[in-house]
């Protein structure tokens, strides 16, 4: 574990985003809610947020993406791959949201060879930060998730006037080559320890049973329908709780920039399963045309179809579904648990 | 718990589609036709029966199509394609020597070489011959391999015919039993074939369960009502398989709109046996 002055990481800061060519993003307060965007001057950087509106994801997935480009010489048509590269320097990441990139690339890079994540990923830096402030929406530390070991290239602690470092990655290490570090004592590395756990307390929302039980709780709660309806009854189908979760990875391709006939090009964009027509097919026929399916459809992904797959639970607990769930009904925490008390009463 | 899916092994995908020529078309009905591409790198789309391609027309959209010829028959494979939406519609509209672009195949089948040596029944509803076409061909092209083969298939009306020329081969045929049935007989088409919806094929089919192995493709309702004759005939259900429809964006396992319950249909199908998906209550709608 390294430490480094609270100026000097300042000063590591401002190289950064002078001399490398990639760009320096980091949660930022823009005057009403903390996002992940481009930090200017290292003073922009808020270490201290409770959550973002989106996460990091942003940036290997993002929003809306080019995949190809067409273009004709008399109808004669050319289709190339035209997606971005572009990486970045990722600073102060929760560990949910570590945790959640860790699942995404399992997914999208190990299993599914996706080149324009891979792409992105590949060259961008993540430097995590432990937690200094918890939202009230948040249950990550019932998920296990409000702490982690793996998934950065650099974890920053906040202590009195220095930053503690933990260095993940080879990529990490040379991050922080030209700053003047030195070697933590044990009192900094038990200061570090106590931090991570001080945070902990903090949460006011949790899960009551252990995460490990949701896959099973899903499948055996997947016909109580009287507890789905309970959510969905007062869902507006909009897609927010899909758009904001950190694991979402739903999207849509379809044709874009139309100019004229002959130039244009085809982007994927994120799509949401609460959406009425996610699952529709041309011939009319919607495979989750109620309201209660495809709420249930979201959790059930999350909590047991993933992990059936691929091994992960795909909730971290950040609770940006909940936070910005317009009618109040988007709650992981609250629904995994109302379905828990009924499969065991 | 389901049974865990192994994932595919590592490859790259990067959604580029390759260039594809429109070589071939024929209409089969007012809303049907078949389209022969030939990709332009390279001689076949080395598919299995069963896959499906992503067929992306600039300036319109991208979508998903099961392959209807079979590996067996090389040169340009063929999709058979129903007017309903903006692609299919630009698709109607492309004219021979058109470019379009291809990604794929994609998508799990069955293993028609496991039926080698048994009795091989196909169930086709409608639109629902044009994926069975392919593994139709693939059979055929392989019959030693088969014993017993039969192909049902059923239309609204007549004129609603798809492959009309080699339905009236495996007609005549004397390898396989083909039958064929239409729901109605509007008052200006002319028909003296069966009349009645496809279930009605088949009780009087002198099946053997245990080494009879049947595929069907069709609307999700079809499927019920076959799925109860055919337990009549004790067909068991691991030796029953299904193609089923739903409208893939990415064909890699990624943007989750094929989603049937845990089950991807682009990766985990479009053919999946019947004991795989009848616990899964999104299956059939």
């Amino acid at each position: 574990m390294k430490i480094l002055d609270k100026p000097d990481f300042d000063q590591l800061l401002e190289e950064w985003i002078a001399e490398d060519p990639r760009e320096v993003v980091g949660p930022v307060h823009d005057g009403t809610k903390f996002t992940f965007d481009r930090l200017g001057s290292p003073e922009a950087l808020r270490l201290d947020y409770d959550l973002t509106m989106l996460s990091p994801k942003k940036y290997f997935f993002p929003q809306r993406e080019k995949l190809v480009t067409y273009g004709s010489d008399n109808g004669d048509y050319e289709m190339m791959r035209d997606w971005s590269d572009e990486s970045r320097i990722i600073v102060g990441v929760h560990p949910y949201d570590l945790v959640a990139i860790e699942q995404l690339d399992a997914i999208f890079i190990d299993a599914q060879g996706d080149e324009p994540y891979r792409k992105k990923r590949e060259n961008s830096v993540l430097v995590g930060v432990t937690m200094q402030s918890v939202s009230e929406h948040s249950f990550a530390e019932s998920m296990g998730t409000a702490r982690t070991e793996t998934g950065y290239d650099l974890l920053l602690t906040e202590l009195e006037d220095a930053y503690a470092i933990e260095i993940g990655t080879e990529k990490g290490s040379a991050m922080l080559e030209p700053a003047p570090t030195r070697e933590a004592t044990f009192e900094e590395v038990a200061a570090v320890e106590a931090k991570k756990n001080e945070v902990t307390a903090e949460f006011e929302k949790e899960i009551d049973f252990a995460p490990e039980q949701l896959p099973s709780l899903l499948k055996a709660g997947y016909d109580a329908l009287d507890v789905w309806e309970d959510y969905a009854d007062g869902c507006l189908s909009c897609g927010t709780c899909n758009v904001v979760c950190p694991t979402c990875y739903c999207f849509n391709v379809d044709v874009t920039d139309y100019i004229t006939d002959d130039v244009g090009g085809t982007q994927r964009r994120w799509d949401g399963c609460l959406l009425e027509d996610f699952a529709a097919v041309a011939g009319g026929e919607n495979f989750r045309k109620e309201r209660v399916e495809r709420h249930r459809h979201r959790l059930m992904r999350k909590g047991n179809y993933l992990y059936e797959r691929f091994g992960d639970i795909a909730c971290v607990g950040c609770g940006r579904c909940t936070q910005q769930c317009v009618a109040d009904v988007a709650d992981p925490s609250e629904i995994y648990n109302e379905l828990w008390r009924t499969v065991n009463a | 718990m389901p049974e865990k899916i192994d994932t595919p092994a590592q490859r790259s995908v990067h959604y580029e589609p390759e260039r594809a020529t429109l070589v071939r078309r024929e209409r089969f009905t007012e809303q049907d036709s078949v389209f022969a591409f030939q990709l332009e790198e390279r001689d076949s789309l080395g598919h299995l029966p069963g896959q499906f391609v992503q067929l992306f027309v600039p300036g319109v959209g991208e979508a998903p199509f099961s392959i209807s010829s079979s590996p067996t028959r090389p040169g340009p494979f063929e999709l058979c394609i129903r007017e309903v939406g903006n692609v299919t519609r630009a698709i109607h509209d492309l004219e021979i020597g058109d470019t379009i672009g291809i990604r794929g195949p994609f998508g799990e089948t069955c293993d028609i070489d496991r039926f080698a040596g048994n009795d091989v029944l196909f169930i086709a509803g409608g639109i629902g011959l044009a994926p069975l076409r392919s593994m139709i061909q693939y059979v055929l092209d392989n019959r030693d391999m088969f014993e017993d083969v039969a192909v049902l298939y059923g239309c609204k009306e007549p004129e609603e015919m798809l492959y009309p020329g080699e339905v009236n081969e495996w007609e005549q045929s004397d390898s396989i039993d083909f039958r064929m049935t239409v729901d109605e007989v509007p008052e200006d088409q002319s028909w003296d074939g069966n009349v009645g919806v496809i279930t009605t094929l088949i009780p009087s089919l002198n099946l053997r369960p245990e080494q009879t192995f049947t595929i069907v493709c069709g609307p999700p309702v079809m499927f019920q009502y076959v799925q109860q004759e055919l337990d009549e005939k004790e067909i068991p259900h691991d030796q029953l398989y299904l193609s089923l429809e739903r409208r893939m964006h990415c064909g890699v396992g990624l943007c989750g709109h094929c989603q049937i319950n845990d089950l991807y249909v682009c990766q985990d199908g479009p053919v999946f046996n019947y004991e795989v998906i009848k616990d899964r209550p999104e299956a059939l709608g």
